[in-house]
């Protein structure tokens, strides 16, 4: 039995060849388009995939926000595009029904998680998420990190993002004490969760203390990571967290590096590296491969939150396997039905490229159709058989049994934003200046690195 | 169909009917030789210990005065064994292994081996072994052994009459100390309409003589969870409620989840954040109302079975009386020493502390015994609790959590050995769950530590002794372990407790001295 992992150091990452360049290039442009493909120019809506029919998440319209200065930079759009994009959005928002009645788009300058993509009222029955609008307000501050001039259009813009942000009431959302609640429903009041544990909530706080308005309290932040778990497993020690994108989602625009709370003080340790070794304790798993997953190995890893086949129940590997749908998996306790997570792979390039790009060049030579799909879907599964394989066999490699039907745009935007990370850090340099980030990491604890010479005004 | 349970809220403990069976029951003729009713106070009813309740903590403390020498009385109205014996571990542990074995044949192709085509589960044979079991287990407590090891048993309500008076039944009592062991009682829940139709709670369902086609339980406590799964696995459609997002609410979060996948393996309907309003009867079914996040939805069901929790049962005993302070919702009020308000009077078990297990409940009247008697200074406070929620796999846990230590500003780490890297696990196919054993970070000096595996339960009884004598991961380390154990993942945690601390890192990180 496998019982240590061998952690190389954190710089020992060779240098990108060009052919892992144009990789990364064409993976990242294709995610990027996928905001162009489905966004409502209108009123700046995306949909959450790209599925017909399917509705807007705020979160993903947090991550267009946040894509558009990357187009722009890489030349894949226009600066007046962008900003006429994301004044589209802003405007939306600004205007938008606030009164919290189950057909309106907000309350309390939070959203619902699901909008219709035309009228920007609530979908279905969901909740008014507070992580969501975090994402939503991520892509906010962004925009306004992103357009500095001095023009009339961007200065509207940035007035637009201090007071959608400044009229989010984050004191609202912590009803039963310091932790704040996953979401509030105009049927039922608040949901019965609270943040427990480490999780993508970081970015939420960092939020929610920033802002000069309705911030969250002091003992909110202490609150949450009281409930953190620093673990050896496998031989690694780092700070809990079983899927891959709570490792991910708050770096998609903060800067961890070197910074640290006081946990992580005591850890000697920091969020970024952490990351990295997460994704190390991922492929330690696919090493493992306790459930003896088809397709599972050092080259082959990665479970997330994301698409996964429906199939009824089956026998593999002497053992009684169920199949989870859309479901938040995780290592090492599952759910693990055999679905990776392409995006979530790609998505743990800044921390790790030394593992991420032999799993990327390995998930690119399957044959899927398009050739990017394995690593852009949602999930794919080699255990599970549902239907056709949907993708011919390269030489020497497996057909892939079953992969998620279109893309989604929380997992496109996270390509875009964390490939951009690692190729020129663009997002973490536009939120490094950003005040309310600035003030809330301060307010959480968080000090050194390239906080360390800017206190907040 | 079940026919014969009597379902209703008990307002007492000692109010509530009797659903034991008669061998359990004591009677009246089996009491010391009793004096008429209002009988001035009699030399012969004054006693150095008088313990009111023969559950585990009122037989540990009557046993462990008599064995000193002391004159002891013991007052039961009900019967002898206390819960867990009659409604509690005892008959739902015997249940379980029916279930397990049910689950077992089912997987049977997991390990090569034909599963029977159809598993004839006897519902009606297996309730009969669950009482023969009971009934052995009973000979132990039985009123002659008593009172031949010299504890004078009387039978009736105890009622305080003073600061160091007690009548059962018309017969005053005097003591120079007393011990209150009156256990606990279920909580029923508040659910308009239940009490109409009917439910059962854990005092009354080993009294089922036929398996019910369905069932709903409500709460994910350990109780729930257990005969949750207990009754999926015997056919019935099972359905489990719970008002929180998670089962077991005090477990920490993976362990928690492992049950709740396990539940939903065995075909248990899982509604978390689910609160039921209303239950009618219709057509002889229970017609159930349920609220999720704000969505409401009906279900309908032949039993309802409630296990959400237990209440101290401190009401009837006349406490004021005799200066004894409580609440109807934590019980009696004790220091640390387990003294109530009085110093005569002393309380252990359910009916004064947080951990309703029978294990605390007999520790805990060890140290009431000695405090009382014997001038003990022991602390409750000082016990090493381990607990096991017998779900399959077992939920076992010890000392600290996380949360816990950290909000005493303790810096922990967590040594964490999955079971699928464990050889014994992986050879008898049972990799679900963990060993999680929690220290104080840079140092090995165990703070408590979670177990979920098929025999938790008996693998968290090494953490217990090892926190008990004193010895650090890094002693554990250095112990053989019988090879190929499961147990061996203990080992395997105090092994990487020794790596890192070898790796690693800080000049403090010293072992601790036991």
């Amino acid at each position: 039995v496998r019982t240590t992992a061998v952690l190389p150091p954190a710089d020992a990452a060779e240098p990108l060849s060009p052919a892992d360049e144009a990789m990364l290039d064409s993976l990242q442009r294709a995610a990027f388009d996928y905001f162009v493909q489905h966004g409502n120019r209108i009123n700046g809506l995306v949909a959450d995939t790209s599925r017909p029919g399917s509705h807007s998440s705020i979160a993903v319209v947090g991550f267009a926000l946040s894509a558009w200065p990357v187009g722009v930079e890489r030349g894949w759009m226009t600066r007046a595009e962008a900003l006429q994009r994301s004044l589209a959005a802003l405007r939306f928002f600004r205007d938008s029904d606030q009164s919290g009645t189950p057909e309106s788009t907000g309350y309390k300058g939070f959203y619902f998680h699901f909008l219709h993509m035309d009228s920007g009222t609530r979908a279905w029955k969901c909740e008014v998420s507070m992580i969501d609008t975090s994402l939503l307000l991520a892509g906010m501050l962004t925009a306004a990190a992103f357009f500095s001039a001095a023009t009339a259009d961007e200065a509207e813009l940035r007035a637009l993002v201090d007071a959608l942000y400044q009229r989010v009431d984050w004191c609202w959302a912590q009803p039963q004490g310091a932790a704040v609640v996953h979401g509030w429903k105009p049927e039922s009041g608040f949901l019965n969760y609270g943040w427990e544990g480490y999780s993508e909530a970081l970015l939420l706080y960092a939020l929610g203390l920033g802002t000069p308005t309705h911030a969250l309290t002091d003992a909110s932040f202490p609150a949450w990571t009281g409930t953190y778990q620093w673990e050896n497993l496998y031989g690694i020690d780092f700070l809990y967290a079983g899927p891959l994108f709570i490792h991910q989602f708050s770096h998609a625009w903060i800067d961890f590096r070197g910074i640290r709370d006081r946990f992580m003080r005591e850890k000697r340790c920091d969020y970024f590296e952490n990351s990295r070794r997460a994704t190390y304790v991922q492929r330690e798993y696919a090493i493992r491969n306790p459930r003896s997953i088809t397709g599972y190995d050092e080259e082959s890893w990665g479970l997330s939150a994301g698409d996964g086949p429906s199939a009824p129940r089956q026998r593999i590997a002497g053992r009684r396997q169920s199949f989870y749908g859309y479901a938040a998996r995780g290592v090492p306790w599952g759910p693990d039905d055999g679905t990776i997570s392409g995006p979530s792979v790609l998505s743990s390039l800044a921390f790790a490229p030394e593992l991420v790009l032999p799993a990327l060049r390995r998930m690119l030579a399957r044959g899927a159709a398009p050739h990017d799909a394995v690593a852009r879907a949602s999930g794919y599964n080699d255990t599970v058989r549902v239907g056709a394989p949907v993708a011919v066999a390269a030489k020497g490699q497996r057909a892939v049994g079953w992969l998620s039907e279109g893309t989604f745009g929380l997992d496109q935007g996270m390509i875009v934003l964390m490939v951009e990370n690692f190729r020129s850090g663009l997002l973490w340099r536009l939120l490094r200046g950003s005040m309310p980030i600035r003030t809330g990491l301060h307010r959480a604890g968080f000090r050194g690195g390239w906080l360390a010479g800017l206190a907040p005004r | 169909m079940r026919t014969a349970v009597q379902a209703q809220v008990p307002a007492a403990a000692k109010d509530r009917p009797s659903v034991a069976s008669p061998r359990n029951r004591v009677c009246s003729n089996q009491a010391t030789p009793n004096a008429e009713e209002g009988s001035a106070p009699d030399e012969r009813y004054r006693y150095d210990l008088l313990v009111i309740g023969a559950g585990p903590a009122g037989l540990a403390a009557a046993r462990g005065a008599a064995a000193a020498g002391v004159r002891v009385a013991l007052i039961e109205s009900h019967h002898i064994g206390g819960n867990s014996l009659h409604e509690g571990c005892i008959p739902s542990k015997t249940l379980l292994r029916s279930a397990q074995l049910i689950a077992e044949m089912r997987n049977a192709p997991n390990v090569g081996v034909g599963a029977p085509t159809e598993i004839d589960v006897d519902f009606a044979a297996v309730m009969t072994r669950m009482r023969r079991v009971r009934d052995r287990i009973l000979r132990v407590d039985s009123p002659a052994r008593l009172r031949a090891e010299g504890i004078e048993l009387h039978v009736g309500r105890a009622r305080f009459a003073g600061a160091d008076a007690v009548d059962v039944d018309g017969t005053r009592l005097r003591f120079r100390k007393a011990l209150i062991a009156s256990g606990s009682h279920p909580l029923v829940p508040d659910i308009e309409g239940l009490a109409a139709a009917g439910f059962m709670t854990n005092e009354t369902v080993f009294e089922l003589t036929r398996l019910p086609p369905s069932l709903l339980v409500i709460g994910g406590g350990p109780l729930g969870c257990e005969l949750a799964q207990a009754f999926a696995r015997f056919g019935s459609r099972t359905l489990i409620c719970h008002s929180e997002p998670l089962f077991l609410p005090k477990e920490e979060r993976d362990a928690a989840q492992a049950v709740s996948h396990a539940l939903a393996r065995d075909g248990v309907e899982i509604h978390l954040n689910c609160n039921i309003v209303a239950v009618h009867l219709e057509g002889g079914r229970k017609h159930v109302t349920m609220v999720t996040n704000g969505n409401v939805s009906t279900t309908v069901v032949d039993e309802i079975l409630t296990g959400i929790g237990r209440l101290p049962a401190v009401q009837g005993l006349d406490l004021d009386k005799a200066g004894v302070a409580y609440d109807v919702e934590t019980g009696i009020e004790v220091d640390d020493f387990l003294r109530t308000r009085n110093p005569r009077i002393f309380a252990a078990g359910d009916v004064c502390l947080g951990h309703r297990f029978t294990n605390t409940a007999e520790a805990s009247a060890g140290i009431a015994v000695r405090n009382a008697l014997f001038r003990g200074r022991q602390r409750v406070s000082a016990l090493t609790v381990p607990w096991c929620t017998y779900t399959d796999p077992q939920v076992a846990h010890v000392g600290l959590y996380v949360r816990q230590a950290r909000a005493q500003g303790i810096p922990v780490k967590t040594y964490t050995v999955p079971m699928h890297d464990v050889v014994r696990a992986i050879t008898d196919g049972e990799e679900e769950g963990f060993v999680k054993v929690h220290v104080r970070d840079g140092t090995d000096r165990i703070l408590g530590a979670t177990i979920v595996g098929r025999c938790a339960g008996e693998m968290i009884n090494n953490i217990s002794l090892a926190m008990v004598a004193g010895l650090g991961l890094r002693r554990l380390a250095r112990v053989i372990h019988a090879y190929p154990t499961q147990g061996e993942a203990v080992r395997q945690a105090a092994q990487a407790c020794v790596q890192s601390l070898a790796a690693g890192v800080p000049a403090t990180n010293k072992e601790e001295a036991p």
